[in-house]
């Protein structure tokens, strides 16, 4: 992948007897979202850390924007943006004066840094509290103003360690829109989570991690046919409903059809895919369906299916 | 060095918000030389004068050469005023209620006593509220009693005699000159005024603390996060270091001269040749926060460190005398406490006190640098270990 913005190639990275990281390899293309997801403790912070050129690997390589990355790379740093996991702010110090500070020190100069910074606190949804000191802000502000920080220099690639730790839902969810606006446009993304639903909402593709080690990555739909389970559609509705399911049972994604308790009830590949085809498929059929309802497995599931326990044992 | 730069200004604009740190580099230090230095100022001045009453109820000779050998003097020299009160009730009154300070009271019978040989005292009724005026007047009669008591040696080394001649001896021992007399152990041109030695004092032991606030925080950033984050900018790793080292010195010469200033014009201290001054002080700070870098490379958290560094700076503190003179103290501490950069530093100003030039610290300047160079020394050999996020 050529205009990949992160390659990693078989990170290994041990603190004593413990093999925090051992052979991560993945890249991130341009407007890409990666997710990491893991429990805690599976090595997706050293991993981000080797990442960011805070720690050095035992063996592997990283590259950022074409890059090496090393604890003293200069040009690789200045291509990403960092949001660690705890907050890292200054209290006393103004979302203004926090973020001046951390735009001087990226090499913006001092008229750009100015106008950077207004921009950034715009996008964090803090323009009327700039001046105020961060000690001031509540939880959720505090987060946003921590994610902000990594935006200042318009880096390449932003890396977010679990940024909604510990935010309320309002909050997160606009953490989550930002992550999605960004992406949008362009910017290249690993986001680390051990939240599925974040997952499967902003990434692209996803890297399964545990006891550090990269069990499977893929898209979304990908990972869940490593499992292979089907989904299951309950079509509820009047009409002729045998001949709806009948009707659906000729589609190509479809496994199985039937009708039980007032309802076609059809096991199919991939329900969101084919979800409209069904509809149509049952509407000509002279079904007129009222309700849907839609089973699928998910990463909770693909997680169990790999490493045998739970995403958050 | 753009970076160290940003790194200070940053880390000097959260000190100027932190009141505690404003208060420990400039408010406590002032306040404290201004309490040492103006209760001692007028006695080191000579300027003071004590109240004492004296009830005789001898009315002897030796009652009289108390008054006229040991009272006298000291009123002439303007150091003490003596009244005369008739009845110890009265004597006794005077120094209860703060009157005087302490009342001299000679019994009945202590010429004769001393004239025996005999068991003979002149007490001391001391007001509870004048410690140092009564213990001024302790040493008064104290010093009286040891020259009766030399009287008494002088007496007795000529062998048995009639009274008469027991009596002749007596008046001529005690006429005599002292043979040996007990002059000023330091020289006046190294005598620091108590104004000055406080303020000098106090502003390079609160120094110790104030530099912490620079070289410290980097486990503060460490624990908080933010010096990881550093990390991960395009920045070289020492510009950190260098940063908050930069801090400790900036923080340590701002707090030191404007103590220096501060003491000078409204205390009355008198520090010397400005640039003499200015020697001893960027010597200082660079001594204390060398030390305080070694603090913080030895301790795991900032709270350790804080305690560390507290201990470190009231040992060296006690040990160079900024508190009180260890020089007289002689021996072992004395030697000691040429090993801390408070009694050079102190030194330095003794010697500006004497009208020397700026040349005269250069000396104690070198000996507070060597300080510096081997705790600096030893702290950069485990300085990476603070640059780990």
């Amino acid at each position: 992948m050529n205009d990949s913005v992160l390659s990693c190639t078989g990170l290994r990275k041990r603190f004593g007897d413990v093999q925090a990281v051992n052979g991560i390899s993945f890249r991130i293309a341009a407007g890409e979202t990666y997710g990491l997801l893991g429990p805690n403790g599976a090595g997706k912070t050293t991993t981000i850390s080797i990442v960011c050129g805070l720690l050095e690997p035992d063996a592997g390589a990283v590259e950022v924007a074409g890059a090496p990355m090393t604890t003293r790379s200069v040009a690789a740093k200045a291509a990403i943006g960092y949001v660690p996991q705890d907050l890292a702010i200054y209290p006393d110090l103004t979302a203004a004066e926090n973020l001046r500070f951390f735009a001087r020190l990226y090499g913006i100069p001092s008229a750009q840094a100015r106008e950077r910074v207004a921009e950034v606190l715009e996008v964090v949804g803090l323009a009327d509290r700039g001046d105020d000191q961060a000690q001031t802000y509540s939880g959720g502000m505090k987060r946003r103003l921590n994610i902000g920080i990594g935006l200042l220099h318009r880096p390449r690639l932003l890396v977010l360690d679990e940024p909604t730790v510990g935010v309320d839902p309002q909050s997160r969810n606009a953490i989550l829109e930002s992550v999605e606006r960004l992406a949008g446009e362009g910017m290249a993304v690993l986001y680390t989570t051990h939240y599925m639903e974040e997952a499967e909402r902003l990434c692209d593709r996803i890297g399964i991690v545990d006891l550090g080690e990269l069990e499977a990555e893929g898209t979304r739909a990908e990972l869940v046919a490593l499992v292979g389970h089907h989904d299951r559609v309950l079509l509820q509705g009047v009409g002729d409903l045998d001949a709806g399911a009948h009707a659906c049972a000729e589609l190509e994604a479809v496994r199985a059809a039937s009708v039980r308790d007032g309802a076609i009830e059809l096991i199919v590949d991939n329900a969101r895919e084919v979800l409209v085809e069904l509809l149509q498929t049952a509407a000509a059929a002279g079904v007129a369906v009222g309700g849907v309802e839609m089973d699928e497995p998910d990463l909770e599931a693909v997680f169990l299916h790999l490493t045998g326990k739970a995403l958050r044992d | 060095m753009h970076t160290a730069l940003l790194i200070a200004g940053k880390d000097l604009r959260q000190r100027i918000r932190d009141r505690s740190a404003i208060l420990l580099a400039f408010v406590v230090p002032f306040v404290l030389a201004a309490i040492f230095g103006l209760t001692l100022h007028d006695v080191g001045n000579g300027t003071v004068t004590f109240s004492f009453a004296l009830v005789d109820q001898d009315h002897g000779p030796a009652a009289r050469a108390f008054v006229a050998n040991v009272l006298a003097p000291v009123e002439k020299q303007g150091l003490a005023h003596v009244r005369t009160e008739p009845t110890l009730a009265q004597g006794r009154k005077d120094a209860d209620s703060g009157k005087v300070a302490a009342t001299f009271v000679i019994p009945a019978g202590f010429s004769a006593a001393v004239a025996s040989g005999g068991p003979a005292e002149v007490r001391v009724l001391g007001n509870v509220d004048e410690g140092i005026g009564s213990l001024v007047a302790h040493s008064l009669a104290q010093s009286y009693a040891g020259g009766v008591d030399g009287v008494r040696v002088a007496v007795a080394a000529t062998g048995p005699q009639n009274p008469a001649d027991a009596r002749r001896l007596a008046a001529l021992a005690g006429a005599a000159p002292r043979a040996v007399t007990i002059a000023d152990v330091s020289t006046t041109r190294k005598e620091l005024d108590p104004g000055t030695f406080y303020a000098a004092g106090m502003a390079v032991f609160f120094l110790f603390f104030t530099v912490q606030f620079g070289v410290v925080s980097i486990l503060d950033e460490r624990r908080d996060g933010t010096l990881a984050r550093m990390f991960a900018a395009p920045i070289p790793r020492s510009a950190v270091l260098v940063g908050k080292l930069l801090t400790s010195v900036v923080l340590g010469i701002v707090s030191m001269t404007v103590l220096a200033f501060a003491t000078h014009f409204v205390l009355g201290a008198h520090w010397g040749s400005p640039l003499g001054v200015a020697i001893l002080i960027v010597c200082g700070v660079l001594a204390a926060t060398a030390v305080m870098a070694l603090v913080a490379t030895l301790a795991k958290t900032p709270e350790q460190a804080g305690a560390w560094g507290s201990m470190v700076a009231l040992v060296l503190a006690m040990l160079g005398g900024s508190f009180f003179s260890v020089a007289q103290a002689g021996g072992v501490i004395a030697a000691l406490s040429l090993l801390t950069p408070h009694a050079w530093f102190l030194r330095g100003l003794g010697d500006l006190a004497g009208g020397a030039g700026a040349g005269a610290v250069l000396g104690p300047a070198a000996a507070i640098l060597a300080f510096a160079v081997v705790t600096g020394g030893i702290a950069l050999t485990r300085m990476g270990r603070l640059i780990e996020p």
